[in-house]
Protein backbone atom coordinates (compact mmCIF):
# COMPACT_ATOMS: atom_id res chain seq x y z
CA UNK A 1 0.00 0.00 0.00
CA UNK A 2 1.57 3.30 -0.90
CA UNK A 3 -0.79 5.30 1.07
CA UNK A 4 0.72 7.13 3.93
CA UNK A 5 -1.60 6.22 6.65
CA UNK A 6 -0.06 8.98 8.49
CA UNK A 7 -1.85 12.00 7.87
CA UNK A 8 -5.53 12.14 8.53
CA UNK A 9 -8.50 14.42 9.25
CA UNK A 10 -9.48 15.16 12.92
CA UNK A 11 -12.94 16.57 13.51
CA UNK A 12 -13.54 17.92 17.06
CA UNK A 13 -16.83 18.37 18.92
CA UNK A 14 -19.09 19.22 15.74
CA UNK A 15 -22.24 20.99 16.57
CA UNK A 16 -24.56 22.11 14.16
CA UNK A 17 -27.87 23.78 14.76
CA UNK A 18 -30.36 25.50 12.94
CA UNK A 19 -32.69 27.68 14.90
CA UNK A 20 -33.38 25.90 17.97
CA UNK A 21 -32.68 22.19 16.33
CA UNK A 22 -29.56 20.65 17.19
CA UNK A 23 -28.57 18.89 14.27
CA UNK A 24 -25.30 17.80 14.50
CA UNK A 25 -24.67 17.07 18.75
CA UNK A 26 -20.75 17.36 19.55
CA UNK A 27 -19.10 14.74 16.51
CA UNK A 28 -15.45 14.17 16.74
CA UNK A 29 -14.24 11.37 14.43
CA UNK A 30 -10.81 11.00 13.23
CA UNK A 31 -10.69 9.48 9.45
CA UNK A 32 -6.81 8.13 8.05
CA UNK A 33 -4.84 8.54 4.68
CA UNK A 34 -5.65 5.34 2.85
CA UNK A 35 -8.78 4.31 4.30
CA UNK A 36 -12.29 4.27 3.49
CA UNK A 37 -14.29 5.83 6.69
CA UNK A 38 -18.34 5.18 6.04
CA UNK A 39 -20.48 7.56 7.47
CA UNK A 40 -24.15 5.18 8.23
CA UNK A 41 -26.86 6.47 9.70
CA UNK A 42 -31.01 6.91 8.87
CA UNK A 43 -32.06 9.99 7.03
CA UNK A 44 -32.18 12.62 8.59
CA UNK A 45 -29.56 11.39 11.10
CA UNK A 46 -27.45 14.63 10.06
CA UNK A 47 -25.44 13.10 7.84
CA UNK A 48 -25.43 15.24 4.74
CA UNK A 49 -24.77 18.31 7.46
CA UNK A 50 -22.28 16.94 9.11
CA UNK A 51 -20.56 17.53 5.59
CA UNK A 52 -21.24 20.80 4.98
CA UNK A 53 -20.10 21.67 8.17
CA UNK A 54 -17.02 19.92 7.23
CA UNK A 55 -16.57 21.70 4.03
CA UNK A 56 -17.74 25.12 5.37
CA UNK A 57 -21.17 25.34 4.22
CA UNK A 58 -22.88 25.65 6.88
CA UNK A 59 -22.22 27.75 10.06
CA UNK A 60 -20.90 25.16 13.23
CA UNK A 61 -19.50 24.99 16.87
CA UNK A 62 -15.97 22.87 16.84
CA UNK A 63 -13.01 22.52 14.90
CA UNK A 64 -11.82 20.91 11.56
CA UNK A 65 -8.09 19.62 11.87
CA UNK A 66 -6.37 18.11 8.96
CA UNK A 67 -3.00 16.54 10.03
CA UNK A 68 -0.12 16.56 7.68
CA UNK A 69 2.69 13.73 7.64
CA UNK A 70 3.79 14.16 10.96
CA UNK A 71 0.99 14.52 12.64
CA UNK A 72 1.00 18.59 12.86
CA UNK A 73 -1.67 20.49 11.54
CA UNK A 74 -1.36 21.47 7.62
CA UNK A 75 -0.71 24.76 6.75
CA UNK A 76 -1.78 25.02 3.44
CA UNK A 77 -5.38 24.37 3.05
CA UNK A 78 -6.52 20.61 2.70
CA UNK A 79 -7.18 20.18 -1.09
CA UNK A 80 -10.79 18.59 -0.41
CA UNK A 81 -12.52 15.98 -3.10
CA UNK A 82 -16.44 16.26 -2.98
CA UNK A 83 -19.44 14.55 -4.59
CA UNK A 84 -22.71 15.72 -3.73
CA UNK A 85 -25.14 13.66 -3.99
CA UNK A 86 -27.06 15.97 -7.05
CA UNK A 87 -26.19 18.56 -9.11
CA UNK A 88 -28.95 22.16 -9.32
CA UNK A 89 -29.16 21.17 -13.48
CA UNK A 90 -32.65 20.52 -14.78
CA UNK A 91 -32.63 17.80 -17.93
CA UNK A 92 -32.72 20.63 -20.65
CA UNK A 93 -29.83 22.45 -19.01
CA UNK A 94 -26.98 22.58 -22.00
CA UNK A 95 -23.89 21.81 -19.87
CA UNK A 96 -22.88 18.88 -20.39
CA UNK A 97 -20.00 17.16 -18.80
CA UNK A 98 -16.60 18.54 -20.19
CA UNK A 99 -18.11 22.02 -19.44
CA UNK A 100 -18.92 20.66 -15.94
CA UNK A 101 -14.87 19.55 -15.88
CA UNK A 102 -13.77 22.60 -17.29
CA UNK A 103 -15.72 24.73 -14.80
CA UNK A 104 -14.83 23.10 -11.47
CA UNK A 105 -11.25 22.15 -12.52
CA UNK A 106 -9.30 24.67 -14.43
CA UNK A 107 -9.37 28.17 -14.74
CA UNK A 108 -10.16 28.26 -18.61
CA UNK A 109 -13.46 30.07 -19.64
CA UNK A 110 -16.13 26.83 -19.71
CA UNK A 111 -18.03 29.32 -22.65
CA UNK A 112 -15.34 29.09 -24.54
CA UNK A 113 -14.02 26.08 -27.50
CA UNK A 114 -12.02 24.12 -25.40
CA UNK A 115 -8.35 23.86 -26.63
CA UNK A 116 -7.27 20.36 -27.77
CA UNK A 117 -5.09 19.68 -25.35
CA UNK A 118 -6.93 20.25 -22.38
CA UNK A 119 -9.35 18.38 -23.72
CA UNK A 120 -6.99 15.68 -24.20
CA UNK A 121 -5.80 15.81 -20.06
CA UNK A 122 -9.15 15.89 -19.08
CA UNK A 123 -10.32 12.93 -21.24
CA UNK A 124 -7.28 10.79 -19.43
CA UNK A 125 -8.33 11.82 -16.25
CA UNK A 126 -11.65 11.09 -17.16
CA UNK A 127 -10.43 7.81 -18.78
CA UNK A 128 -9.74 6.11 -14.81
CA UNK A 129 -13.18 6.61 -14.16
CA UNK A 130 -14.42 4.76 -17.00
CA UNK A 131 -16.32 7.96 -17.72
CA UNK A 132 -14.85 9.55 -20.54
CA UNK A 133 -17.38 8.72 -23.05
CA UNK A 134 -19.60 10.74 -20.99
CA UNK A 135 -17.74 14.18 -21.36
CA UNK A 136 -20.20 14.92 -24.49
CA UNK A 137 -23.18 14.03 -22.53
CA UNK A 138 -25.06 16.96 -20.74
CA UNK A 139 -24.94 16.52 -17.20
CA UNK A 140 -28.54 16.84 -16.09
CA UNK A 141 -29.41 13.28 -18.24
CA UNK A 142 -27.17 11.03 -16.82
CA UNK A 143 -28.41 8.08 -14.94
CA UNK A 144 -27.12 7.71 -11.27
CA UNK A 145 -24.13 5.81 -11.76
CA UNK A 146 -22.65 7.64 -14.70
CA UNK A 147 -23.43 11.13 -12.87
CA UNK A 148 -21.60 9.52 -9.65
CA UNK A 149 -18.48 8.76 -11.55
CA UNK A 150 -18.27 11.83 -13.58
CA UNK A 151 -18.40 13.95 -10.15
CA UNK A 152 -15.71 11.36 -9.06
CA UNK A 153 -13.53 12.59 -11.62
CA UNK A 154 -14.18 16.35 -11.35
CA UNK A 155 -13.51 15.72 -7.21
CA UNK A 156 -10.41 14.32 -8.10
CA UNK A 157 -8.49 16.84 -10.52
CA UNK A 158 -6.52 17.90 -9.26
CA UNK A 159 -5.51 14.83 -6.40
CA UNK A 160 -7.43 15.35 -3.35
CA UNK A 161 -6.12 15.24 0.26
CA UNK A 162 -9.56 14.00 1.09
CA UNK A 163 -12.03 12.70 -0.25
CA UNK A 164 -15.56 13.19 0.63
CA UNK A 165 -18.57 11.18 -0.78
CA UNK A 166 -22.64 11.85 -0.20
CA UNK A 167 -24.15 8.32 -1.75
CA UNK A 168 -27.07 9.21 -3.56
CA UNK A 169 -30.07 7.25 -1.89
CA UNK A 170 -31.30 6.32 -4.98
CA UNK A 171 -30.75 6.02 -8.24
CA UNK A 172 -27.69 4.38 -9.00
CA UNK A 173 -28.02 0.37 -10.05
CA UNK A 174 -26.12 -2.58 -8.72
CA UNK A 175 -23.50 -2.16 -11.49
CA UNK A 176 -23.04 0.79 -10.93
CA UNK A 177 -22.48 0.23 -7.38
CA UNK A 178 -20.02 -2.32 -8.06
CA UNK A 179 -18.32 0.29 -10.38
CA UNK A 180 -18.16 3.02 -7.66
CA UNK A 181 -16.86 0.78 -5.04
CA UNK A 182 -14.06 -0.83 -6.96
CA UNK A 183 -13.36 3.11 -7.92
CA UNK A 184 -13.22 3.66 -3.69
CA UNK A 185 -10.52 1.02 -3.55
CA UNK A 186 -8.13 2.21 -6.03
CA UNK A 187 -8.57 5.70 -4.83
CA UNK A 188 -7.67 4.79 -1.08
CA UNK A 189 -4.16 3.65 -2.32
CA UNK A 190 -3.77 7.17 -4.18
CA UNK A 191 -2.55 8.48 -0.52
CA UNK A 192 -5.91 10.27 0.53
CA UNK A 193 -8.95 10.59 3.20
CA UNK A 194 -11.74 9.43 2.14
CA UNK A 195 -15.28 10.09 3.55
CA UNK A 196 -18.19 8.32 2.57
CA UNK A 197 -21.71 8.74 3.32
CA UNK A 198 -23.27 5.41 2.33
CA UNK A 199 -27.06 3.98 2.18
CA UNK A 200 -25.63 0.29 1.02
CA UNK A 201 -24.37 -0.90 4.27
CA UNK A 202 -23.51 -4.72 2.26
CA UNK A 203 -20.98 -2.54 0.64
CA UNK A 204 -19.18 -0.46 3.63
CA UNK A 205 -19.20 -4.09 5.38
CA UNK A 206 -17.14 -5.35 2.45
CA UNK A 207 -14.95 -1.93 1.91
CA UNK A 208 -15.02 0.56 4.75
CA UNK A 209 -12.22 0.47 6.85
CA UNK A 210 -14.13 2.18 9.61
CA UNK A 211 -17.51 3.38 10.15
CA UNK A 212 -19.35 6.02 11.96
CA UNK A 213 -22.87 5.57 13.06
CA UNK A 214 -24.77 8.80 13.29
CA UNK A 215 -28.23 9.72 14.84
CA UNK A 216 -27.20 13.58 15.63
CA UNK A 217 -24.81 12.13 17.44
CA UNK A 218 -21.84 9.42 17.03
CA UNK A 219 -23.55 6.43 18.55
CA UNK A 220 -20.72 3.94 17.62
CA UNK A 221 -17.93 3.85 15.60
CA UNK A 222 -15.27 1.42 15.30
CA UNK A 223 -14.21 -1.30 12.32
CA UNK A 224 -17.38 -2.35 10.38
CA UNK A 225 -17.89 -6.03 12.36
CA UNK A 226 -17.94 -3.73 15.81
CA UNK A 227 -20.42 -1.14 14.81
CA UNK A 228 -22.70 -3.75 12.87
CA UNK A 229 -22.99 -6.03 16.47
CA UNK A 230 -23.66 -3.17 18.46
CA UNK A 231 -27.16 -3.18 19.51
CA UNK A 232 -27.69 0.88 18.72
CA UNK A 233 -26.75 -0.64 14.72
CA UNK A 234 -29.82 -2.59 15.65
CA UNK A 235 -31.80 -0.23 16.82
CA UNK A 236 -31.11 1.92 13.75
CA UNK A 237 -31.75 -0.40 11.40
CA UNK A 238 -33.52 -3.10 12.00
CA UNK A 239 -37.16 -1.52 11.76
CA UNK A 240 -37.81 1.24 8.99
CA UNK A 241 -34.63 1.59 8.82
CA UNK A 242 -33.37 3.34 5.11
CA UNK A 243 -30.70 0.39 4.34
CA UNK B 1 -33.67 48.69 -53.00
CA UNK B 2 -33.69 52.69 -51.77
CA UNK B 3 -36.95 52.29 -49.98
CA UNK B 4 -35.04 49.57 -48.31
CA UNK B 5 -31.93 51.15 -47.39
CA UNK B 6 -33.94 54.53 -46.63
CA UNK B 7 -33.56 53.80 -42.97
CA UNK B 8 -29.55 54.01 -42.65
CA UNK B 9 -29.12 58.03 -44.19
CA UNK B 10 -30.68 58.86 -40.46
CA UNK B 11 -27.68 59.14 -37.88
CA UNK B 12 -30.51 57.94 -34.89
CA UNK B 13 -31.18 54.70 -36.74
CA UNK B 14 -27.22 54.15 -37.39
CA UNK B 15 -26.51 54.88 -33.24
CA UNK B 16 -29.62 53.10 -32.86
CA UNK B 17 -28.13 49.92 -34.36
CA UNK B 18 -25.01 49.84 -32.73
CA UNK B 19 -26.58 50.48 -29.18
CA UNK B 20 -28.71 47.19 -29.99
CA UNK B 21 -25.89 45.09 -31.13
CA UNK B 22 -24.28 45.41 -28.36
CA UNK B 23 -27.43 45.51 -25.94
CA UNK B 24 -29.03 42.76 -26.81
CA UNK B 25 -25.95 40.28 -26.53
CA UNK B 26 -24.96 42.04 -23.44
CA UNK B 27 -28.01 41.21 -21.68
CA UNK B 28 -27.97 37.65 -23.79
CA UNK B 29 -24.52 36.79 -22.20
CA UNK B 30 -25.71 37.75 -18.63
CA UNK B 31 -29.03 35.79 -19.61
CA UNK B 32 -27.41 32.45 -20.02
CA UNK B 33 -27.02 31.70 -15.91
CA UNK B 34 -30.17 33.93 -15.36
CA UNK B 35 -31.89 31.24 -17.14
CA UNK B 36 -29.84 28.61 -15.79
CA UNK B 37 -30.41 29.52 -12.17
CA UNK B 38 -34.08 29.81 -12.51
CA UNK B 39 -33.54 33.68 -11.78
CA UNK B 40 -35.98 35.05 -14.60
CA UNK B 41 -38.25 36.36 -11.86
CA UNK B 42 -35.73 37.53 -9.73
CA UNK B 43 -34.48 39.65 -12.63
CA UNK B 44 -37.89 40.53 -13.38
CA UNK B 45 -38.60 42.20 -9.75
CA UNK B 46 -35.04 43.27 -10.03
CA UNK B 47 -36.52 45.56 -13.50
CA UNK B 48 -39.28 46.73 -11.18
CA UNK B 49 -37.30 48.31 -8.46
CA UNK B 50 -35.85 50.83 -11.57
CA UNK B 51 -39.16 52.59 -10.33
CA UNK B 52 -38.35 53.30 -6.85
CA UNK B 53 -34.73 54.00 -7.56
CA UNK B 54 -35.84 57.02 -9.91
CA UNK B 55 -38.37 58.05 -7.31
CA UNK B 56 -36.05 58.08 -5.00
CA UNK B 57 -33.80 59.83 -7.14
CA UNK B 58 -36.38 62.43 -7.76
CA UNK B 59 -37.33 62.63 -3.81
CA UNK B 60 -33.88 63.38 -3.17
CA UNK B 61 -33.38 66.09 -5.80
CA UNK B 62 -31.14 64.30 -8.09
CA UNK B 63 -30.79 65.26 -11.59
CA UNK B 64 -28.80 62.19 -12.58
CA UNK B 65 -31.55 59.19 -11.70
CA UNK B 66 -29.32 57.13 -12.82
CA UNK B 67 -26.76 56.38 -10.01
CA UNK B 68 -29.34 56.55 -7.69
CA UNK B 69 -31.05 53.47 -10.08
CA UNK B 70 -28.17 51.61 -9.81
CA UNK B 71 -27.09 51.97 -6.06
CA UNK B 72 -30.69 51.21 -5.43
CA UNK B 73 -30.81 48.19 -7.49
CA UNK B 74 -27.58 47.17 -6.23
CA UNK B 75 -29.05 47.19 -2.96
CA UNK B 76 -32.24 45.58 -3.77
CA UNK B 77 -30.58 42.67 -5.43
CA UNK B 78 -28.29 42.10 -2.63
CA UNK B 79 -31.38 41.27 -0.27
CA UNK B 80 -33.42 39.53 -2.74
CA UNK B 81 -30.10 37.32 -2.92
CA UNK B 82 -29.61 37.24 0.87
CA UNK B 83 -33.32 35.93 1.61
CA UNK B 84 -33.20 33.82 -1.62
CA UNK B 85 -30.79 31.44 0.29
CA UNK B 86 -32.63 31.88 3.27
CA UNK B 87 -35.00 28.95 4.20
CA UNK B 88 -37.43 32.04 5.72
CA UNK B 89 -40.25 31.96 3.53
CA UNK B 90 -40.60 30.10 -0.52
CA UNK B 91 -38.11 31.89 -3.04
CA UNK B 92 -40.66 33.02 -5.66
CA UNK B 93 -43.31 34.83 -2.68
CA UNK B 94 -40.34 36.71 -1.47
CA UNK B 95 -39.35 37.56 -4.44
CA UNK B 96 -43.25 38.44 -5.74
CA UNK B 97 -43.56 40.99 -2.46
CA UNK B 98 -39.98 42.86 -3.32
CA UNK B 99 -41.52 43.16 -7.14
CA UNK B 100 -44.70 44.51 -5.54
CA UNK B 101 -43.08 47.10 -2.92
CA UNK B 102 -40.08 48.07 -5.55
CA UNK B 103 -43.19 49.27 -8.07
CA UNK B 104 -45.86 49.97 -5.30
CA UNK B 105 -43.18 52.27 -4.10
CA UNK B 106 -42.02 53.63 -6.80
CA UNK B 107 -45.30 54.83 -8.39
CA UNK B 108 -46.54 56.15 -5.24
CA UNK B 109 -43.34 58.41 -5.02
CA UNK B 110 -43.73 59.12 -8.62
CA UNK B 111 -46.87 60.00 -8.96
CA UNK B 112 -47.69 62.86 -6.17
CA UNK B 113 -48.99 65.44 -7.90
CA UNK B 114 -50.63 63.55 -10.44
CA UNK B 115 -46.83 63.62 -12.58
CA UNK B 116 -46.60 60.23 -13.16
CA UNK B 117 -46.81 61.00 -17.17
CA UNK B 118 -43.12 62.85 -17.21
CA UNK B 119 -41.85 58.79 -16.16
CA UNK B 120 -43.73 56.80 -18.95
CA UNK B 121 -40.77 56.56 -20.69
CA UNK B 122 -38.83 54.79 -18.25
CA UNK B 123 -42.08 52.07 -18.24
CA UNK B 124 -41.09 51.71 -22.39
CA UNK B 125 -37.68 53.52 -22.69
CA UNK B 126 -36.88 54.40 -26.36
CA UNK B 127 -33.50 52.74 -28.27
CA UNK B 128 -33.71 55.86 -30.74
CA UNK B 129 -33.03 57.84 -28.58
CA UNK B 130 -29.45 57.02 -27.36
CA UNK B 131 -26.98 59.53 -27.64
CA UNK B 132 -23.54 58.96 -29.40
CA UNK B 133 -21.81 59.28 -25.98
CA UNK B 134 -24.08 56.88 -24.44
CA UNK B 135 -22.81 54.68 -27.14
CA UNK B 136 -19.38 54.57 -25.78
CA UNK B 137 -20.32 53.96 -22.17
CA UNK B 138 -22.31 51.07 -23.36
CA UNK B 139 -19.19 49.77 -25.18
CA UNK B 140 -17.55 50.42 -21.91
CA UNK B 141 -20.24 48.52 -19.83
CA UNK B 142 -19.92 45.40 -22.82
CA UNK B 143 -16.14 45.12 -22.48
CA UNK B 144 -16.19 45.18 -18.71
CA UNK B 145 -18.69 42.86 -18.45
CA UNK B 146 -17.17 40.39 -21.06
CA UNK B 147 -13.53 40.76 -19.09
CA UNK B 148 -15.96 39.66 -15.73
CA UNK B 149 -17.36 36.70 -17.63
CA UNK B 150 -13.92 35.45 -18.90
CA UNK B 151 -12.51 36.07 -15.51
CA UNK B 152 -15.29 34.77 -13.23
CA UNK B 153 -17.94 32.87 -15.42
CA UNK B 154 -16.48 29.32 -14.05
CA UNK B 155 -17.07 30.37 -10.34
CA UNK B 156 -20.65 31.96 -11.59
CA UNK B 157 -21.49 28.89 -13.28
CA UNK B 158 -19.99 26.41 -10.23
CA UNK B 159 -21.91 28.12 -7.92
CA UNK B 160 -24.87 27.71 -9.80
CA UNK B 161 -24.43 23.88 -10.27
CA UNK B 162 -23.26 23.24 -6.63
CA UNK B 163 -22.36 25.94 -4.21
CA UNK B 164 -20.88 23.22 -2.11
CA UNK B 165 -18.91 21.54 -4.35
CA UNK B 166 -18.01 24.91 -5.69
CA UNK B 167 -16.59 25.56 -1.93
CA UNK B 168 -14.67 22.34 -1.93
CA UNK B 169 -12.34 23.78 -4.83
CA UNK B 170 -12.09 26.71 -2.76
CA UNK B 171 -13.82 29.13 -4.43
CA UNK B 172 -15.45 32.20 -2.56
CA UNK B 173 -19.19 30.73 -2.90
CA UNK B 174 -20.77 33.77 -1.37
CA UNK B 175 -18.99 36.55 -3.04
CA UNK B 176 -19.57 35.05 -6.49
CA UNK B 177 -22.88 34.56 -5.76
CA UNK B 178 -23.23 38.16 -4.57
CA UNK B 179 -21.16 39.33 -7.58
CA UNK B 180 -23.60 37.65 -10.06
CA UNK B 181 -26.77 39.61 -9.15
CA UNK B 182 -24.99 42.80 -8.40
CA UNK B 183 -23.57 42.89 -12.11
CA UNK B 184 -27.08 42.11 -13.14
CA UNK B 185 -28.32 44.74 -11.33
CA UNK B 186 -26.28 47.04 -12.98
CA UNK B 187 -26.42 46.16 -16.57
CA UNK B 188 -30.43 45.90 -16.48
CA UNK B 189 -30.20 49.64 -14.86
CA UNK B 190 -27.97 51.14 -17.59
CA UNK B 191 -30.28 49.11 -20.37
CA UNK B 192 -33.41 50.28 -18.45
CA UNK B 193 -33.77 53.50 -20.02
CA UNK B 194 -32.93 52.42 -23.67
CA UNK B 195 -35.51 49.14 -23.38
CA UNK B 196 -37.88 50.01 -20.61
CA UNK B 197 -38.53 48.44 -17.35
CA UNK B 198 -41.37 46.41 -19.04
CA UNK B 199 -39.22 44.27 -21.34
CA UNK B 200 -36.08 44.29 -20.15
CA UNK B 201 -36.76 40.96 -18.86
CA UNK B 202 -37.90 39.80 -22.10
CA UNK B 203 -34.74 41.27 -23.65
CA UNK B 204 -32.37 39.16 -20.89
CA UNK B 205 -34.00 35.77 -20.61
CA UNK B 206 -35.22 35.40 -24.06
CA UNK B 207 -32.11 34.81 -26.22
CA UNK B 208 -30.73 32.28 -23.42
CA UNK B 209 -34.07 30.66 -23.24
CA UNK B 210 -34.26 29.87 -27.01
CA UNK B 211 -30.63 29.14 -27.22
CA UNK B 212 -31.67 26.55 -24.55
CA UNK B 213 -34.07 25.12 -26.48
CA UNK B 214 -31.39 23.81 -29.11
CA UNK B 215 -27.87 24.40 -27.83
CA UNK B 216 -25.65 21.57 -26.34
CA UNK B 217 -22.82 22.63 -24.53
CA UNK B 218 -21.71 25.74 -22.81
CA UNK B 219 -20.29 27.55 -26.13
CA UNK B 220 -23.23 26.65 -28.18
CA UNK B 221 -25.39 27.82 -25.48
CA UNK B 222 -23.50 31.30 -25.42
CA UNK B 223 -22.67 31.38 -28.94
CA UNK B 224 -26.57 30.64 -30.20
CA UNK B 225 -27.82 32.95 -27.49
CA UNK B 226 -25.52 35.81 -29.17
CA UNK B 227 -26.54 35.02 -32.72
CA UNK B 228 -29.69 35.25 -31.71
CA UNK B 229 -29.45 38.85 -30.06
CA UNK B 230 -27.55 39.73 -33.16
CA UNK B 231 -30.18 39.10 -35.36
CA UNK B 232 -33.05 40.32 -33.11
CA UNK B 233 -31.48 43.40 -32.67
CA UNK B 234 -30.78 44.06 -36.38
CA UNK B 235 -34.29 42.46 -37.37
CA UNK B 236 -36.45 43.93 -34.96
CA UNK B 237 -35.23 47.96 -35.62
CA UNK B 238 -35.59 47.34 -39.28
CA UNK B 239 -39.24 45.66 -38.67
CA UNK B 240 -40.37 48.75 -36.27
CA UNK B 241 -38.57 51.04 -38.71
CA UNK B 242 -40.57 50.07 -41.81
CA UNK B 243 -43.83 49.57 -39.42
CA UNK B 244 -43.07 52.39 -37.22
CA UNK B 245 -43.65 51.03 -34.36
CA UNK B 246 -41.47 50.76 -31.37
CA UNK B 247 -38.71 49.41 -31.89
CA UNK B 248 -38.04 47.74 -28.27
CA UNK B 249 -41.15 45.61 -28.28
CA UNK B 250 -40.13 44.70 -31.97
CA UNK B 251 -36.57 43.23 -31.27
CA UNK B 252 -38.69 40.80 -28.25
CA UNK B 253 -41.07 39.99 -30.93
CA UNK B 254 -38.60 38.64 -32.97
CA UNK B 255 -37.04 36.42 -29.73
CA UNK B 256 -40.28 35.68 -29.02
CA UNK B 257 -40.35 33.98 -32.78
CA UNK B 258 -37.15 32.64 -32.25
CA UNK B 259 -37.74 30.69 -28.61
CA UNK B 260 -41.29 29.89 -30.32
CA UNK B 261 -39.37 28.19 -33.50
CA UNK B 262 -35.85 26.61 -31.19
CA UNK B 263 -39.20 25.11 -28.81
CA UNK B 264 -40.62 23.22 -31.40
CA UNK B 265 -36.72 21.71 -32.76
CA UNK B 266 -35.93 20.99 -29.24
CA UNK B 267 -34.42 17.71 -29.00
CA UNK B 268 -37.26 15.75 -27.22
Amino acid sequence: MSACGLHCLKINHITVRRADTVLVQDVSLHAHCGEITAIIGRNGAGKSTLFKAILGEVPHKGEVIFTGHGGTPTKRKPRIGYVPQSLNVDEGSPATVLDVAVTFTTRYPAFLPVPRRLRREIEAHFARFAAAELLDKPIGRLSGGELQRALLAVATRPHPDMLMLDEPVSGVDRAGLQAFYELLEQLRRDDMVILLISHDLDYVRRHADRVVLLDREVLSSGSPEDVFACDAFRQAFAIGGDA
Amino acid sequence: MEWLLSWWQYDFMRTALWALIMLVPLLAMLGTLVVNNGMAFFSDALGHSALTGVAIGVVLGVSEHRWIMIVFAVVFALLMNAIRHSRIASTDTVIGVFSAVGVALGLALLSRGGNFSNYQSLLIGDVLSITASELWVLGGVLIATTIVWLLLFNGFHAVSISPAMARSKGMAVKWLDNLFVVLVAVVVMLAIRWVGLLLINAMLILPAAASRNVARGMRGYHLLALVFGVFSAVLGLLLAYFNAVATGPMVILVLAALYFGTFLMREK
